[in-house]
């Protein structure tokens, strides 16, 4: 097993190397810089301004230096737009929001998710099968930023129960409509897949050989059939697991969270490129990261799989 | 009172095409201790009555009619007083070992479970009566497989896991539902020795549902022969061999090919040799557990074959599951690449050759799979999958006369020209297969490979594939190889055999040699092993068993096997001796030191 | 298990694709969920005709004054109602719908050719060049796909054509990977073997029998990514950084209503939105029919 952790690790370093080097290089190649503006800097200005950020050196000099600063001190450089804070201090502000409210998202989506879906399959041609599928179906196409406003006009406009935004450190008031409305049609694809994999298990030889044991229901449930029904929707986790942080630049924006969301889009908009590049490069590597957790939970569930 | 007492059950299952009548009122009875064949091809309906009897049967089955076990009704119970039955009075077996056991639990899970369920034993005491059954159906190295999972067992090891599995409440009533299909012979002697044991040392009723006669005849006093959902004669195994009153029995039992009936003479063997082939080696690299990124292995999947065919005549290549016989032949073709060796068409060397330059060659020389579905295009109809080969080869053939060729040679292999609009899908497994092999004649070539032709078709349908094969070799004068693990087909069409062990041949001679006077220990165990459909025969036979399981081909020496006298010689290589003109066998030591004792590992 | 049945013999030869037809068609859901598409796309291509004002036009009498003035009716031309400009709500809808379904379609088929392309060849040479194909693959799909979007439409220029790039060049690489398992499932299939060993071309192969045989998963595959497609779009026009003003997305729609809600404009916002829900389950539901209908696996 650990030999497995070490050559998935092994791999994400490539992994990573290139994202960083590709969003360097279309930072690089885009039209306009960070301090091109309607009113153009006179150019003694704008070459102080270039030397301070390193922008003057050759283009690999600072593709080294920002590499080696990463890689060494994990450090994303000084924000182009706010002369008195770094990279780092904008993701230590917003991170931790966001990572609060999208591993609650997180939470919600995969075990309300997985278990309609195991509720339904179960059940299936029921009543509740029914309405779990129905309910998967209406959910998907309710996306965060269709939730959103939804939410709002029911709870805060319509019946006024909950605010409807802001922060204040995490009171469960503010988290409850960012949660619903960042999970929701992740919960019902996992609700789908889990039912349907489910489904095809139930029908598999090692169940029929289980029944013939004449063991009772839910031992064939829980012990046979729950965790080859996993396995699709593990896979399944990690896109989840990347949607609901990066949904997290809806949130932010709709419900004034002030998470990294916030930080990104605004970045975007004012072409602060090393925000971008430190934002963008620290989602690629949560992604990865969770790629690796994906792989061991799937080593876990199917024993064939043993590097 | 019997231990199983089935009376007018009927089966039905609704399908989106309409409802299907599976079973159309079948009686039956099982006595304590005896053990009862059902007998009938594939959709006759014979699994599907005891799925009813033991409540497994697919979501859109129903089941009507009465199923009583000691005496007590059980079909349609509810599931909870079913549990309390299955697995513990009854079991049931299948045919496939590799999907039957759940995946990630390891075999002492899935044993103790069962122990745990039926009689409350848990923990240490669960564990040693596994193992007290996992020795009883002689499993190698019983103790460690407890801790293992099913991938890590051969298919026979995981199909004792399952028998160990159901005898463990020892239950007074055994379902195996063709236990011994998906193994290889030597490995299916060993299992149905197995259930003979148990039956009488445990004094278990089996039910032994079955296509072949073969087996049926080894194992069961009384015989259920079944057709269409409805049982077409029923009686004691003797009765029905030697005095079947049905056509239908009397056609199975005629169909079934055996190793013990005359079959006509080899033809000529003066020919000049079309193919030869020499020191043909195919290795795979693959990787292995082990190192940061795995270690790489060959496997020596073919290591080593001479051989030479001669015009007109068909060799029979045979050997277990994993012995290298089809990469042989798709060597031969040329389909993938040779590690070393030099393989000769008519003059031309066909060894690393570009694909262009192979072309003009595959006209002449075909090959027919195993899969009659499989091997044919699912999206186009059979005429066009006919018309392809003559695209690539005569390309300047007019359509008209392209489809009249097709047509024609529909009409040669057994098929009316109206289907010739029909999809794979749309046809049964023979009449695939006849395409199949319209397929490779279509361009009327000098030699055909057919890979497990048969293997997979009904016996009466295999009978009439076979026949047409032999007509055709005649009619176009061609050579053939003929690859299957079943001995008694390829006797059937076989002029030479050669037989195969781990890649590399052990005995090769002509067909009545071989199985008059095999010579290699190898040989010898394989021809004991086929079961032949004669219940008194095979009461009266002895059979000749190897010890251990089959070596992977990954394992060092294992060409040894047969010559423990030089085991010490990792890189020794038996070599092939002739001891007659025309028999060439592999070096060996006699078959007393390699029964004895101490060889087994 | 499934119970073997006899077929009846037919006497006309019938195709996987007609048996793939004759299941969608059963299937009511998907049948009514492309009737109900067919209509919308002749709605949106139709209505412009009737549309009483263009997308950018102001109609001042309203502007500010959207609340009391602007609601849908039929009396002042304003069918949908108007926005907060003044601007009609018919047109913009109607254009709205016609940019997501595009974005869908053309979306959805860069990815289905580039995707097919690069899985087919990558699954056909296998080997080294396959182990570096799908290690590129690998990599780009470490990177969130919004992100790439957004970021190619910040670095670029903002168009409708840097859209279609951006999720063509994230979408084709599940693409790429589905197709790629299937080719390597389909090689070890006899009858390509057959094929091989009758001398038939690889560029034959390919041709005959492999795209052929793809065509059921990846017009499944592609079925499901035209929502996905559409859903991606709406996103990144509701944060703003999609298609420009005057034009406009559903995305962009949904939210500008949203911000309106508060001040009694309720319709700003459910209308687009119906249009929306209503094209993405249609979708989600021809998906689902075509999926059960092509691959009998999945039933």
């Amino acid at each position: 097993m650990f030999r497995f952790i070490l050559n998935r690790l092994i791999y994400a370093v490539p992994t990573m190397l290139v994202m960083i080097v590709a969003c360097f290089v279309l930072m690089h190649v885009a039209p306009g810089g960070p301090f091109t503006s309607e009113r153009p800097l006179p150019p003694q200005v704008l070459a102080n301004i270039e030397a301070r950020y390193g922008l003057d050196q050759p283009y690999w000099k600072q593709l080294w230096d920002y590499i080696a600063n990463i890689v060494l001190r994990f450090d994303f450089g000084p924000s182009f737009q706010y002369k008195d804070r770094d990279v780092n201090d904008v993701i230590a502000q917003g991170f931790p929001i966001t990572l609060t409210y999208g591993v609650l998202s997180f939470i919600a989506a995969t075990t309300i998710g997985i278990s309609l879906g195991l509720l339904a399959a179960l059940r299936q041609n029921t009543l509740a099968d029914y309405l779990a599928v129905g309910f998967s179906f209406v959910a998907q196409v309710l996306p965060n930023f269709v939730m959103g406003p939804i939410l709002i006009l029911i709870f805060t406009l319509h019946l006024g129960w909950l605010p409807g935004g802001g922060w204040y450190g995490g009171q469960w008031q503010y988290l409850i409509m960012p949660v619903i409305a960042l999970s929701t049609s992740y919960m019902a694809s996992i609700a789908r897949i889990t039912r349907s994999s489910m489904l095809e298990v139930l029908n598999s030889n090692f169940i029929r050989t289980a029944k013939a044991k004449g063991l009772p229901t839910h031992r064939i449930v829980v012990q046979h059939a729950l965790k080859p029904a996993m396995l699709p929707v593990v896979s399944y986790l990690s896109p989840v697991f990347v949607y609901v942080i990066t949904g997290s630049v809806f949130v932010d924006i709709y419900f004034s969270t002030g998470g990294l969301g916030q930080a990104y889009v605004n970045s975007a908009l004012n072409r602060d490129y090393s925000v971008l590049l430190g934002t963008t490069i620290l989602y690629g590597g949560l992604t990865i990261f969770f790629n690796l957790v994906t792989d061991l939970l799937y080593a876990w569930l199917d024993p064939k799989i043993r590097y | 009172m019997a231990v199983l007492d089935i009376s007018q059950l009927d089966v039905r299952f609704d399908t989106p095409d309409g409802q299907i009548h599976a079973v159309r009122g079948v009686n039956l009875t099982i006595e304590a201790g005896e053990c009862l064949g059902v007998v009938g091809e594939s959709g006759s309906g014979k699994s599907q009555s005891f799925l009813a009897a033991m409540g497994l049967l697919a979501r859109n089955g129903t089941a009507k009619g009465s199923v009583k076990l000691d005496g007590q009704e059980i079909l349609n119970l509810p599931i909870g007083q079913l549990n309390a039955l299955r697995g513990q009075s009854m079991t049931m077996i299948f045919q496939d070992p590799l999907t039957a056991l759940t995946p990630h639990l390891r075999i002492g899970e899935q044993m103790a479970e069962v122990l745990s369920v039926h009689a409350g034993i848990n923990g240490r005491a669960a564990r040693s009566r596994s193992l007290e059954w996992l020795d009883k159906v002689r499993m190698p190295d019983a103790a460690r497989r407890l801790g293992q999972f099913p991938h890590e067992l051969s298919g026979g090891q995981r199909q004792r896991v399952m028998i160990a599995m159901a005898m463990l409440m020892q239950p007074r009533l055994l379902i195996a539902d063709e236990p011994t299909t998906a193994l290889d012979v030597t490995v299916q002697a060993e299992i149905l020795d197995l259930m003979a044991d148990l039956q009488r040392s445990e004094n278990t009723a089996i039910a032994l549902i079955t296509h072949d006669m073969g087996v049926v005849a080894r194992m069961c006093d009384r015989i259920e022969v079944m057709r269409h959902g409805s049982y077409v004669e029923s009686g004691k195994a003797d009765d029905i061999f030697y005095h079947p009153q049905h056509t239908y029995t009397r056609t199975l039992l005629d169909a079934m090919p055996r190793l013990d009936t005359p079959v006509a003479p080899p033809s000529r063997q003066t020919t000049p040799p079309i193919m030869t082939a020499k020191g043909i080696k195919v290795h795979f690299p693959i990787r292995l557990p082990g190192g940061l990124f795995g270690r790489r292995g060959v496997v020596r999947a073919v290591d080593g074959v001479d051989l030479e065919i001669r015009a007109g005549e068909t060799l029979g290549l045979v050997g277990e599951s994993g012995c290298g016989k089809s990469t042989l032949a798709r060597a031969l073709l040329q389909l993938i690449p040779t590690t070393a060796g030099q393989v000769t068409w008519m003059g031309k060397t066909l060894t690393n050759r570009r694909a262009a330059e192979l072309k003009s060659c595959r006209q002449d020389l075909q090959i027919v799979f195993q899969d009659p579905v499989a091997s044919l295009d699912p999206r186009m109809t059979i005429a066009a999958s006919i018309a392809e080969p003559l695209l690539t080869h005569e390309p300047d053939l007019s359509p008209d006369a392209r489809r009249g060729k097709v047509r024609d040679m529909l009409e040669r292999v057994g098929l009316d020209h109206a289907m010739q609009n029909r999809y794979p899908h749309e046809l049964s497994g023979g009449q695939n297969q006849r395409v199949g092999i319209a397929r490779a004649m279509i361009t009327r070539p000098k030699m055909i490979v057919c890979d497990e032709a048969v293997s997979a078709l009904d016996v009466s349908v295999q009978a009439q594939i076979l026949e047409l094969l032999k007509d055709l070799r005649r009619e176009f004068d061609m050579s053939m190889i003929f690859i299957s693990h079943d001995l008694s087909v390829v006797r059937e069409v076989a002029d030479r055999i050669m037989v195969l062990y781990l890649g590399r041949p052990v005995e090769i001679a002509p067909r009545d040699q071989i199985f008059d006077h095999a010579q290699h220990p190898y040989t010898q165990s394989l021809i004991s092993a086929v079961p032949v459909p004669d219940p008194r025969a095979e009461r009266s036979r002895t059979r000749l068993k190897l010890p251990g399981e089959l070596p992977s081909v990954m394992t060092q020496g294992s060409q040894l096997r047969f010559l423990p006298s030089r085991a010490e010689q990792l890189e020794y290589e038996p070599a092939l001796q002739e001891v007659s003109p025309g028999h060439w066998v592999a070096e060996h030591d006699p078959i007393d030191t390699i029964l004895a004792p101490e060889q087994i590992r | 298990m499934a119970f073997a049945a006899n077929a009846p013999s037919v006497a006309k030869g019938r195709s996987l694709w007609g048996d793939a037809r004759i299941r969608y068609l059963r299937n009511r859901a998907a049948v009514l969920a492309s009737c109900v598409l067919v209509l919308l796309i002749a709605f949106v291509l139709i209505g412009p005709v009737f549309a009483q004002y263009s997308i950018e036009e102001i109609d001042w009498g309203i502007m500010g004054q959207a609340a009391e003035l602007g609601k849908p009716t039929l009396a002042n031309g304003h069918f949908f109602g108007a926005d907060d400009l003044g601007r009609d709500l018919y047109a913009r809808t109607l254009q709205g719908t016609t940019t997501s379904l595009m974005v869908g379609l053309i979306g959805a088929s860069v990815a289905l050719v580039v995707g097919t392309a690069y899985g087919a060849i990558a699954g056909y040479v296998g080997g080294r060049t396959d182990n570096i194909m799908m290690r590129i693959v690998d990599i780009l799909m470490a990177i969130p796909s919004t992100l790439v979007i957004i970021l190619l439409m910040v670095i670029f220029e903002r168009s409708l054509i840097m859209i279609f790039i951006g999720l063509g060049l994230t979408g084709w690489l599940t693409m790429s990977r589905v197709v790629r398992g299937q080719t390597l499932s389909l090689m070890q299939r006899e009858f390509v073997e057959a094929a091989r060993a009758s001398g038939v071309s690889d560029v034959m192969i390919i041709w005959r029998h492999i795209l052929p045989n793809l065509l059921g998963v990846v017009i499944v595959y592609a079925s499901i990514l035209v929502p996905e497609m559409i859903l991606a779009e709406s996103f990144i026009s509701f944060l703003g950084l999609g298609v420009q003003e005057p034009n406009t997305s559903l995305g962009a729609l949904i939210a500008e209503g949203a911000g309106t809600m508060a001040y009694g404009t309720l319709w700003q916002l459910m209308i687009p939105l119906s249009f929306f829900m209503l094209t993405i389950l249609c979708m989600f539901f021809i998906g689902d029919g075509l999926r059960d209908a092509l691959d009998p696996k999945d039933r």
